[in-house]
């Protein structure tokens, strides 16, 4: 499930663009990406384009706030369009991001059956529009971002299993070797430490060729 | 209940004739008919809510199972708030109660959902609505198991389909009547759907529905769309009681609009 703290660069990276896209196609004032705090059930701003861009981004709000709220309870894409008639509302968005949109439309990010987040957007422009076309297309983009969110942490998992180093792909063969070799029997030791001192020469001569032939 | 145990007995039915609009829910507003509203709570002081005849919540039993408990008659979220003042705008005589299985503003659990739903089943209900699905595949036999039980006792689940690639539940069971929206503005039209699992598309989009704080919003969505067609039900039941959800579902593809009113000899696209 994508953490909400610490943000990883790649996972900065892969929610900036998104939001952007999706603040893009929509004309939008600005959109963004809220994560659930797994131990809270907060919701963190992951990523924002466009208001609230410099300074949204870190920010929580308890669970079941505004919008998103709602799209995390239900699970479902959801359009609202004159929060700004909602005193309550205003005065809370007001204090808690600097601004206060007309509409807001958001869906939610699943991840293995639980909602972990929300795609949202902000005050879409002016040009004639399709609400349900609107509605549906974000909540395909929803889905292209949790399954974005899906590969990077089994990306993450796998560098956790090598150590984030590709030239170490064999340490967990080695490790495991390591473990068993005490209690092999005499015979078996001796042929794996035999093999293992060949394997070490054959990359030490490998070494030097490839410096031969890099050189 | 029907009394029918052997073939040829005779038990209590209402008579399906000619089925329009008028001898669908003509008159109706949804007297005698008893609606559940499994969501987030029910904020039952709001005007377009016009109350709730009880309020209850699933909460974790002393053995950490999810029980059904009275509860206040409040939504902090506005979710199920909002379903209630549509069904109370379309059939605004239905008893409503509400059942809380959404809690704290996280995704419900599905086990509090099943609960909630067991509950209104054993109940008796005629109606059930859920504004709301579960992702969860572990909970996908157990909601079939229930909504066949539902459907076999004369309560009818209304459940919002979903608008996204994934795998959700109940809203694709062939028991229960699924629900998207349409872009109309008047509530009392809907659409047959000749290409299920979605069987009908009720209005959803910029919906005036009743907020936090008694304060009014416009809304879109699925989950807007599935109270009229739990109205429009309750309608048609409060007119038709011994109907079964079969029946039921038959009236609503009869009177669609898109099937009640053909064009040119031919049924319109919905």
């Amino acid at each position: 499930m994508p953490t909400v703290n610490p943000p990883d660069l790649t996972q900065s990276r892969l929610l900036q663009s998104i939001v952007e896209v999706a603040r893009s196609f929509y004309g939008a004032a600005a959109a963004s990406v809220f994560l659930v705090d797994d131990q809270t059930g907060d919701l963190v701003f992951e990523a924002v384009a466009g208001k609230g861009e410099s300074s949204l981004h870190g920010a929580r709000f308890p669970a079941g706030t505004g919008i998103a709220g709602w799209t995390v309870m239900c699970g479902q894409p959801l359009l609202i369009d004159d929060v700004s008639d909602n005193p309550q509302f205003s005065r809370d968005a007001a204090e808690s991001t600097g601004y206060v949109p007309q509409s807001i439309m958001a869906a939610p990010l699943f991840h293995e059956g639980d909602c972990v987040g929300v795609l949202e957007v902000l005050d879409r422009d002016s040009q004639p529009r399709c609400d349900l076309g609107d509605l549906d297309a974000l909540g395909l983009l929803a889905t292209e971002t949790a399954a974005a969110l899906a590969l990077l942490v089994r990306l993450r998992s796998l560098e956790s299993e090598f150590g984030g180093d590709n030239s170490a792909a064999g340490m967990p063969l080695l490790r495991r070797v390591a473990e068993r070799l005490p209690t092999a029997s005499a015979q078996v030791s001796a042929t794996v430490t035999k093999l293992l001192a060949m394997a070490d020469e054959l990359l030490a001569d490998g070494g030097a060729s490839a410096g031969a032939v890099g050189a | 209940m029907p009394s029918a145990a052997v073939p040829g007995e005779r038990f209590d039915v209402s008579p399906i004739g000619l089925v329009t609009r008028d001898w669908a829910w003509g008159d109706a507003d949804g007297s005698g008919v008893r609606v559940c509203l499994l969501d987030s709570g029910v904020d039952a002081s709001h005007p377009l809510v016009g109350g709730v005849d009880a309020a209850m919540g699933v909460i974790a039993g002393e053995d950490g199972d999810p029980i059904v408990v009275p509860a206040d008659p409040v939504d902090e979220a506005g979710h199920g708030t909002a379903c209630a003042s549509l069904i109370r705008l379309v059939a605004p005589r239905v008893s409503l109660t509400s059942v809380r299985v959404l809690a704290n503003g996280k995704n419900g659990t599905g086990a509090a959902l099943l609960s909630g739903l067991d509950w209104a089943i054993s109940e008796g209900f005629d109606i059930i609505n859920m504004s709301l699905s579960t992702t969860h595949d572990k909970f996908r036999d157990r909601l079939r198991e229930l909504a066949d039980r539902a459907y076999f006792r004369r309560c009818v689940i209304v459940a919002s389909a979903h608008n996204m690639p994934v795998q959700s539940y109940p809203w694709p069971f062939a028991s229960v009547i699924s629900v998207a929206s349409h872009d109309g503005t008047d509530p009392m039209t809907y659409f047959y759907n000749p290409a299920p699992p979605v069987e009908f598309y009720a209005r959803g989009v910029r919906v005036r529905v009743a907020w936090t704080g008694g304060r009014e919003t416009l809304s879109t969505g699925n989950s807007f769309a599935t109270p009229h067609m739990t109205a429009i039900s309750a309608l048609i039941l409060s007119k038709h009681p011994m109907l079964t959800p079969f029946q039921l579902k038959s009236v609503l593809y009869l009177a669609a609009e898109n099937v009640a009113t053909p064009v040119g000899g031919l049924h319109a696209d919905s």
